[in-house]
């Protein structure tokens, strides 16, 4: 197995863990640290698919940084709900039934 | 043009925000003025000379990012536009001063649009990922707005919702970029055979999976009528009628460019999608009819009006289904935007929002409830409206390829809308209990709301115009 292939089947298996996380967990920082799980996974398939005999690919390290940058948006805006929601209901899980 | 369409937005939105909260409102009105300008633009620019490429700053794919909008770009660009500027003006009478859901109403809404724009324009894979989240988080920060624990808490399930679709959406272009090493529509269209490797078909699930997630297709609709039935009306309004259409855009768009070649030869798979959306439809239905709270039942709506949406994939071999899809998709925007300030109106005057508690607004605001039940036609799908056009076309191209489920489906479809319409309409219609009271409202909020409705039947006369931008490529 080259290194290549090495790096995006453990990319799949941690962006796997993570959706499951995400999915069912309930505590909501390990569903917001489950995403970012999920997150590297994605980018390691990125990153480690596509080099070519063990040169390394530019084009997709960009869109990797890219990426990292969104996380990084998306994992902060959900901490501060989050914080927001704690504030307000004392718990740091979602309520069961929302819909009332 | 194109630049600008995304631009201007932005421009707008990051000024809003420097002059404090709650500011920027005649800002904003001013670029989303010159933005439906620039849209109608593209669109006839598009339609005299076929689509147009532009590469930002003068470097093209693959080195740069390209800018392309073809007659499906400009007819969903026009949409949002056309749409955002009654919501503008809506949403400036509707939020009073101290609101604290208007405090970044003008930014996130700015961002939000931007990134739809650029969403429309993109033409690779992974510019459309950058652009999804932008539209993503800027989407969950207008539903989180309201800063109540249950908006807090339905912006979550929204953000949790949204980042699994699209991160389901990034390992798929990542694969993709795998197999062929590049994320360039164009590039990709002619290289994704119907033998490509199974990694081709594994990403291609779950892009489109994760689109779908974000589309709010039954089963994964979980999330949309908490979050849109929970934020103020002119961000549910928004939602409804744009936010959700652009991941269906993107699901059209993908269908029908790199991976044709791959759904012609699915076989069975592509009733997937019609079939999700048929039970979409009775179950969003279903929902609606049985939905206390009058923006729920909206929303539950929205989720039966998405279902029309996929029931097109089965036909699309065939001229006119596209047609069909985007004419629903706009009947459903413009009556879908009209109803939910409508019913925003309803909720401010009568202090509630139970269906219940609507009886006698028919007589204290005939022009709210006229448009209500203008969108309401609309969506039942009666002539002379849009909606009944799409769906005309749709049971015609269903009934020419002795598909006969899929037009019953959108009878059976039109005649449940009609149920839970007439069932807001008939509260209405009761007399007022004597102790009801009616606070008066701005004029603007009644008159926004009609004029969009009003769009979305008068559409439907104008639609040959529609169909002809969509066509061209």
């Amino acid at each position: 197995m080259s290194a290549g292939l090495l790096f995006a089947s453990v990319g799949v298996i941690l962006f796997a863990l993570g959706v499951a996380g995400v999915l069912l967990l309930g505590h909501l920082l390990r569903r917001i640290l489950a995403f970012n799980v999920m997150g590297s996974g994605a980018f390691l398939v990125l990153v480690g698919l596509a080099q070519r005999n063990g040169i390394a690919d530019p084009v997709p390290q960009a869109m990797v940084l890219t990426g990292i940058v969104v996380a990084v948006a998306a994992t902060a805006l959900a901490l501060a709900l989050v914080r927001r929601l704690y504030v307000l209901t004392g718990k740091i899980e979602l309520p069961q039934d929302d819909e009332g | 043009m194109m630049v600008w369409l995304i631009l201007l937005p932005l421009l707008w939105a990051s000024f809003a925000f420097l002059l404090g909260p709650g500011r920027g409102t005649w800002l904003a009105m001013a670029g989303l003025f010159a933005q439906l300008w620039l849209a109608f633009a593209l669109a006839s620019e598009i339609v005299a000379g076929g689509a147009v490429i532009h590469a930002i700053g003068g470097w093209g794919a693959p080195l740069g990012i390209d800018l392309v909008a073809d007659g499906l770009s400009a007819a969903m660009l026009l949409l949002t536009q056309c749409i955002a500027l009654p919501l503008a003006v809506y949403a400036h009478a509707y939020f009073k001063r101290d609101d604290p859901a208007v405090t970044y109403f003008w930014p996130l809404v700015g961002f939000l649009l931007a990134g739809l724009n650029a969403l429309f324009l993109s033409a690779d894979l992974f510019n459309i990922y950058v652009t999804l989240e932008l539209l993503g988080l800027a989407a969950v920060g207008l539903v989180a707005a309201g800063g109540g624990a249950q908006q807090i808490a339905a912006a979550l399930r929204y953000l949790f919702a949204t980042l699994v679709g699209s991160g389901a959406y990034l390992l798929g272009v990542a694969l993709i970029y795998g197999a062929y090493g590049t994320v360039s529509i164009h590039t990709l269209t002619p290289l994704i055979t119907a033998e490509a490797p199974d990694l081709v078909w594994i990403a291609g699930g779950l892009m489109m999976v994760g689109l779908m997630l974000k589309t709010a297709l039954f089963p994964f609709h979980f999330w949309l009528p908490p979050a849109h039935g929970g934020a103020p009306a002119p961000v549910s309004a928004l939602l409804s009628a744009v936010v959700v259409k652009a991941s269906f855009y993107l699901i059209l768009r993908l269908w029908i460019g790199p991976f044709s070649s791959l759904t012609d030869a699915a076989g069975l798979v592509v009733w997937l999608p019609a079939l999700l959306g048929a039970l979409a439809i009775f179950w969003g239905s279903y929902q609606a009819i049985r939905a206390e709270r009058l923006k729920m039942l909206i929303a539950y709506s929205t989720v039966a009006q998405l279902g029309y949406l996929f029931l097109i994939f089965p036909l699309l071999a065939s001229a006119g289904a596209l047609q069909a899809g985007i004419m629903q998709a706009f009947a459903h925007g413009l009556a879908k935007a009209a109803m939910f300030m409508a019913a925003g109106t309803l909720i401010k005057a009568t202090g509630q929002d139970l269906v219940a508690g609507l009886a006698g607004v028919a007589e204290r605001m005939p022009v709210t409830l006229f448009a209500f039940g203008l969108a309401g036609i609309t969506l039942m799908g009666l002539p002379p409206s849009s909606g009944f056009l799409a769906k005309w076309q749709l049971i015609e191209l269903a009934l020419s390829q002795q598909y006969w489920v899929i037009a019953f489906v959108v009878l059976v479809g039109g005649l449940l809308a009609a149920v839970y319409v007439f069932r807001v309409l008939r509260q209405a219609f009761l007399l007022a209990p004597a102790n009801s009271v009616v606070t008066p409202v701005p004029r603007t909020l009644e008159w926004t709301a009609f004029v969009l409705a009003a769009a979305s039947v008068l559409l439907g006369l104008r639609g040959v115009e529609l169909m002809q931008l969509v066509g061209v490529t």
